[in-house]
């Protein structure tokens, strides 16, 4: 990771999140880089493998999940050859289920997350960039949202469906997608409010270009990090979401997702056998984890591009050995490094080079602090 | 200002043997010895070098100007001096001889009768710097909003340096004495319990300065203090500044980009260029005698109150980039006398004429002759002006005309700590 | 005090709103669920429940949708919330207020220990940047996005089945003892309590770590904070200085994260068969009880609002900048 060169040490913060970096819209513009920190690359991996899982899951999955593959046993059996994750309670395989299931929180979740971001975005920037009335309406609306507790709330709304219609998995995303706008809202409000001063958003209103114009390409695309993220986060959300709604069985459980897994797993009491049954439990559970850290590594890594100070402090262990620097910067203890001194920069002038430049009557010795 | 005191000067002890310990000093004695300082930013190839082979004096109860364009590195030097530059900050050459009461590892007030010392703040402890720092070098900085801490009242950002520097007084003694820095700065002892952002902008920089104060240090280093402030507000502080200055004998380190303001204000003058110092000298005399082409420049770049019309011409070409300096001298693409040796070969700093200026340029000091704008004679120096004194007033008849190079400038004097006086 | 009275219109708002909310969804759904919940009910009930559950749902009720309106109010602010379908003849006020305290004690000292714990690691990974413990966040990433209720079955598997340290289900031990102030009864409570306290702790506290790291960070760069070394203070009161302001995010994030607590709180106590509102809710949920859905919905919100104004009011205290009237 390159060092953050050339910080001003009287650089004053202002307490606010710091501004984004600055993009203008264009033809050809900046060709994004892979990103170098091994964390994002991690996300990115894993994230992206699931959503192929979430797309092929159900073509690759052994067995129907629902369909009782013995009638022999009533007690959920280990991994074996014949069922890679063993079966549950009623003989269904595990591992359909898990593809099965992941297809579904999955879908749920990017759902809810493009409908939260637009939803985002569109009362965010609205009410940022026209303030007044129509700001303090949103914001009003937003705040009301963000108070609310969402899981309760959710669990009324879907406990007063009945047990038999099972919803499909865009409108359980739509109905997510009512709770989770409301962060994203104000995050971009706050963004776009100080964007407002900014000097091109106010050129382009002398020039009396339309509103919206203004929001979609001046605004806009300087937002896209913060959408990237909201977006992220607005995902992880819903899979924690659906999964706890599946879970409770408030959503039907005939309904496959992780959740309904989970639901399954603990009415039959996985965890409390003697003979603990963890390939019921424990691939589900699993599945949201890293889907979930998958995702918010992503997120990390779209928050140090942002924010340049939370990036790793420079120079690697090694690096920072070999110059005799102290491997945690201290604050108010600079230190100082003689073995390299500034001859290079005196090379340019034989003849005139004393012998020791820039060495005290203490010179010859190695300081190191 | 007055220079009464300055009047009685005595020439410091020549020849001091090594030791670290020597008795009291003089008026005129250096506190702080800066030789070959640099500062890098960064590591290995691709390090910017901020500040490179930097010598300064700072004399007792001096104020030594330090002037320069922005990014030229003055910020930098002023806080690799006290070691509280920012990573990726690193000081790669130099020393930094501090003169100093006491060991510096004991928290005594900069008054007490203590042998004196010599300590490098560069090869210094941690515990070592703590008890010195605020207790003998205090810092004021640019935007006193920025440098207040906003969720503390004003009294405990005051008694807070007390509690750690001065563990016998008691509580109502830190709020007496807390009240009284304010009523020094013109504040009234009341605001103890406010915060800052209740304050205006003149009083919050009154409040640090204030607070650099507290511990009666031996020196204040300024950072653009008053540059965020309007200017009426900004000549009232300036003022009581100097006042509190001849009251209570500070050095005062005063880092800004307005070369007028130190004119008017500082003793000496130093100003820096890409990282380098590139002329050293009275203020008095920089001002009618410039000796660099940048400080003409400079000088040249804002208009005079009186006097004759003068054309203001500037400085021509834009700011060096940090990461690809010009070879030779650094200033030699804007420079309007640059000759082939500018840009093959770098000039030291070097002293003249034993006034106390220094210069680096190699118009001056060597066979070439230099422009008459540059070549200008060299003020009067009287003890008794009405301004303020400048280190050339103790200049014995008998200097040389000789460019000489300065002792502990760009090469080392034979090891005699603390450097020599000029011309002595 | 501005700020204060803002938040408390705010949360009145939101009360009256979650209000109509539960008024108007049973109305809303389709199959009209509360008239087939309630014809259920037909054979186990005395006519007056029937005829006041019919106006609480508006079913074969002549009364206005205005009407039913302003009786549920009027209901609602004596302190009635209806009678327990499940639990029939309790009231639904009467089986929430026994499961309350519960989860208030649970969640609230794990919450507690959870901002605490995580506000002090998250100062010292800042502040100690580059040492081990910036290999605890990838860690801690993962418990947060694990759904509560899967740590706390983790938890149960390892801890409780398999090592048998704690116990795995109940709020105490409700077969060898009875409530009551004897010494037996609270340490059993407290076992009971440990794990399903860990886990909201496991499940919460990497929020507040990276938070408070993040900004400690940014706080970090301020110049206040280089004043405060310049000033040769020790290092504790200068870690203060930039954590003073560091920590003021976090409280005000506080109220957003509470609404995420005490939903995973509720889920673990599930698995834990702890006694609280999440066991009721399972309950609830799984027999259609919905006043008792409807009346838990409306206290869980009314909770979470309190908190939210008591962070505000530590808010105010914390940051000097907000007692004046802007």
């Amino acid at each position: 990771m390159a060092l953050v060169i050339g910080t001003d040490p009287a650089a004053t913060g202002d307490g606010q999140p710091p501004p984004l970096p600055t993009v203008r819209l264009r033809r050809g513009a900046r060709v994004l880089q892979l990103p170098k920190s091994l964390k994002v690359r991690i996300g990115l991996g894993f994230g992206l493998g699931f959503i192929i899982l979430a797309v092929i899951g159900p073509w690759i999955a052994p067995d129907n999940p629902n369909t009782s593959l013995s009638t022999t046993s009533g007690v959920p059996q280990a991994p074996s050859a014949a069922h890679l994750l063993g079966t549950t309670q009623v003989q269904q395989d595990v591992l359909s289920q898990l593809l099965a299931g992941g297809r579904s929180t999955i879908l749920v979740a990017i759902v809810a997350g493009l409908i939260a971001t637009t939803l985002a975005v569109l009362f965010g920037v609205t009410a940022g960039y026209y303030g007044g009335v129509l700001d303090d309406l949103l914001s009003m609306l937003a705040n009301i949202f963000l108070v609310m507790p969402a899981l309760p709330l959710l669990i009324v709304i879907f406990g007063f469906l009945s047990k038999s219609t099972s919803p499909s998995d865009v409108l359980i995303g739509l109905v997510i997608s009512i709770t989770g706008w409301a962060y994203g809202a104000r995050v971009m409000r706050a963004q776009t409010l100080s964007m407002r001063q900014r000097d091109y958003v106010v050129s382009a209103r002398a020039i009396g270009e339309h509103g919206w114009r203004i929001m979609m390409f001046e605004i806009l695309p300087n937002l896209l990090p913060i959408v990237a993220t909201s977006f992220l986060f607005t995902v992880i959300y819903g899979v924690g979401t659906y999964t706890a709604l599946s879970f409770l069985g408030v959503i039907s459980p005939v309904h496959w997702s992780w959740g309904t897994m989970l639901y399954w797993a603990q009415s039959a009491q996985a965890a409390q056998q003697v003979r603990i049954e963890w390939w019921w439990f424990v691939p589900p559970g699993l599945a949201v984890g890293l889907f979930g850290t998958s995702l918010a590594l992503l997120n990390f890594g779209i928050d140090e591009f942002i924010n340049p100070r939370l990036r790793a402090a420079g120079l690697s262990r090694r690096t920072a050995k070999r110059a005799g620097l102290p491997r945690r910067s201290q604050l108010g203890l600079t230190p100082v490094v003689r073995n390299s001194g500034p001859v290079s920069i005196a090379a340019a002038v034989p003849g005139q080079l004393p012998d020791e430049i820039g060495h005290g009557p203490l010179a010859g010795t190695d300081r190191r602090t | 200002m007055t220079t009464a005191r300055n009047s009685h000067r005595r020439p410091a002890p020549s020849g001091r043997a090594a030791s670290a310990v020597s008795g009291p000093a003089s008026r005129d004695q250096p506190l702080l010895e800066v030789t070959g300082l640099c500062v890098d930013y960064g590591f290995g190839q691709d390090a910017i070098h901020a500040v490179v082979e930097a010598d300064l004096v700072l004399r007792r109860g001096e104020v030594l100007g330090l002037a320069g364009e922005s990014g030229s590195g003055k910020s930098t030097l002023a806080y690799a001096i006290t070691r509280l530059l920012r990573a990726p900050g690193v000081i790669t050459g130099g020393q930094v001889l501090f003169h100093t009461p006491g060991t510096g590892d004991q928290d005594l007030p900069a008054s007490a009768a203590a042998p004196w010392h010599t300590i490098d703040l560069l090869d210094a402890g941690p515990e070592q710097l703590r008890a010195l720092r605020w207790n003998r070098i205090a810092v004021v900085l640019q935007s006193a909003m920025h440098a207040l801490n906003p969720v503390l009242s004003v009294g405990a950002q005051l008694t807070d340096v007390l509690r750690a520097h001065r563990p016998e007084m008691d509580r109502a003694a830190r709020l007496t004495r807390a009240g009284q820095l304010l009523e020094l700065v013109g504040i009234p002892a009341d605001r103890l319990g406010n915060y800052p952002h209740e304050l205006s902008g003149g009083m919050r920089q009154r409040v640090m300065i204030a607070m650099a104060l507290a511990l009666e240090p031996q020196i204040v280093i300024m950072d653009e203090p008053t540059t965020a402030l309007d200017v009426v507000t900004q000549r009232e502080i300036l003022e009581e500044l100097m006042d509190l200055r001849d009251r209570l004998g500070f050095a005062i380190l005063f880092i800004t980009h307005d070369l007028s303001l130190l004119i008017e204000i500082a003793d000496t003058i130093a100003v820096m260029y890409a990282g380098r110092i590139v002329e050293t000298a009275g203020a008095r005399q920089l001002y009618r005698a410039p000796r660099h082409p940048y400080s003409l420049g400079l000088l040249r770049s804002f208009p005079a109150l009186h006097g004759p019309h003068q054309p203001m011409t500037g400085i021509g070409g834009s700011p060096p980039d940090m990461r690809q300096l010009p070879a030779g001298c650094v200033f030699h693409p804007r420079c309007p006398y640059a000759m082939d040796k500018c840009r093959v070969d770098t000039p030291q700093l070097l002293r003249l004429h034993a006034t106390g200026r220094a210069v680096a340029c190699w118009l001056q000091g060597t066979a070439t002759t230099p422009p008459p704008e540059l070549a200008l004679p060299e003020p009067e120096s009287s003890a008794t002006t009405a301004t303020r004194a400048t280190t050339q007033a103790a200049t014995p008849p008998e200097a040389t005309t000789q460019a000489t190079p300065a002792p502990g400038v760009g090469q080392q004097a034979a090891g005699i700590i603390p450097s020599q006086r000029s011309g002595s | 005090m501005r700020l204060i009275a803002r938040r408390l219109a705010l949360y009145i708002v939101t009360a009256i709103v979650a209000i109509t909310v539960n008024f108007f969804i049973p109305r809303l759904m389709p199959g009209n669920p509360a008239e087939v919940a309630i014809g259920h009910m037909q054979s186990t009930v005395t006519p007056q429940t029937i005829a006041a559950l019919d106006l609480q749902y508006g079913v074969n009720t002549h009364t206005s949708l205005w009407g039913q309106y302003v009786h549920y109010w009027d209901q609602l602010l004596h302190g009635n919330l209806g009678i327990s379908f499940s639990a029939y003849p309790a009231t639904v006020a009467s089986v929430i207020r026994a499961a309350l305290p519960w989860t208030i004690g649970l969640v609230g000292m794990a919450t507690v220990i959870s901002f605490v714990l995580g506000t002090l690691l998250g100062i010292a990974a800042a502040w100690r940047r580059g040492s081990w413990l910036d290999n605890l966040l990838p860690a801690m990433t993962f418990f947060q996005a694990a759904p509560y209720f899967f740590v706390a079955i983790l938890a149960v598997a390892l801890f409780a089945t398999k090592l048998g340290w704690f116990p795995q289900n109940s709020g105490y031990d409700t077969i060898a003892l009875n409530p009551g102030l004897s010494w037996g009864y609270i340490s059993s409570v407290l076992d009971h309590a440990v794990l399903p306290a860990l886990t909201i702790v496991a499940g919460s506290i990497a929020g507040w770590i990276i938070g408070m790291r993040n900004m400690m960070l940014t706080t970090m760069d301020e110049d206040y904070v280089l004043i405060a070394q310049a000033k040769g203070l020790p290092k504790r009161r200068v870690i203060s200085y930039a954590a003073r302001n560091a920590i003021l995010p976090s409280v005000s994030g506080f109220s957003l994260a509470i609404g995420f607590v005490v939903s995973g709180a509720l889920l673990t106590e599930i698995v834990f068969s702890y006694p609280g509102i999440g066991y009721i809710l399972l309950q609830a949920i799984g027999s259609e009880d919905y006043p008792l859905l409807q009346g838990i919905f409306l206290i869980i919100t009314f909770a979470v609002l309190a908190a939210n104004l008591i962070a505000d009011f530590v808010y105010a205290f914390l940051d000097p900048r907000t007692r004046q009237e802007a």
